[in-house]
């Protein structure tokens, strides 16, 4: 199998499309034939850093490629970035607004799902600047 | 357990298509907090939550879980439900409290 690219704008704000991109790498992966196990940690990992891209990011974009050994998953924001990467990390801490915890999301797990789930995740952030997650599962 | 016996169990209603006549519940799973439940909840739960916005289908489908049960009768809006149906998601409600519902189940299954 060739390498699949896929890209994916991520809209600020937009909480119905939000997850699309999500879902539509879920279902290439279900299609590409891989345990579900692999696709649960991909399409979860994603999903977290899709939803912050939303929520606190100003939107992005998200790029993915998919090859025979491994799904590598960035999402870039141009948002305010993170000014304590580490106090991000914990669970439980959150930024997020009563109207987003309103929602269900803002438990400050964000971050710690995606590193339960990828196999490796690299932040890259800049105050003022933005945001870039890349998130790599392998199969 | 087959769908109809679930909903009679729990005097639920089905909003969503049923994505199979037999719902396999494994077990069930009670939670608001939509990360914690992507970190914590399995493959073929009974996922129930008050929360009723769109980003519920999409959650229940990435964590896999059996169906979404909404208690307390409370209200699903239109666009939660077409994103549902989108994704193949079986959303349940049900004039019962999160317990009862529990309380319903396992007494269908003894």
């Amino acid at each position: 199998m060739g390498t699949i690219r896929l890209k994916y704008d991520i809209p600020a704000n937009d909480f119905i499309t939000a997850g699309e991109a999500s879902s539509n790498v879920k279902n290439k992966l279900t299609q590409i034939g891989l345990s579900s196990d692999i696709i649960k940690k991909a399409a979860i990992a994603m999903y977290e850093a899709e939803i912050n891209a939303v929520i606190h990011g100003n939107g992005g974009y998200a790029y993915v490629e998919i090859s025979d050994y491994k799904v590598v998953i960035n999402i870039v924001d141009f948002g305010p970035g993170i000014p304590d990467l580490d106090l991000a990390m914990q669970e439980g801490y959150s930024t997020a607004p009563d109207n987003i915890r309103e929602m269900g999301f803002g438990a400050g797990m964000g971050l710690p799902n995606m590193k339960k789930y990828a196999d490796k995740l690299e932040v890259f952030t800049k105050v003022g600047k933005g945001t870039k997650i890349i998130i790599t599962v392998n199969f | 357990m087959k769908i109809a016996e679930l909903l009679a169990g729990i005097g639920g209603r089905l909003l969503t298509q049923s994505a199979a006549d037999t719902l396999i519940i494994e077990n069930v799973y009670i939670c608001d907090l939509l990360s914690w439940v992507m970190s914590h909840a399995q493959k073929g739960d009974a996922w129930i939550t008050v929360l009723t916005n769109v980003n519920v289908p999409a959650v229940a489908m990435l964590t896999d879980v059996a169906c979404v049960i909404i208690p307390e009768g409370i209200e699903v809006g239109e666009l939660t439900i077409k994103k549902a149906k989108e994704n193949n998601i079986t959303i349940i409600s049900s004039p019962y409290s999160a317990f009862e519902i529990c309380r319903a189940i396992i007494k269908n299954e003894a």
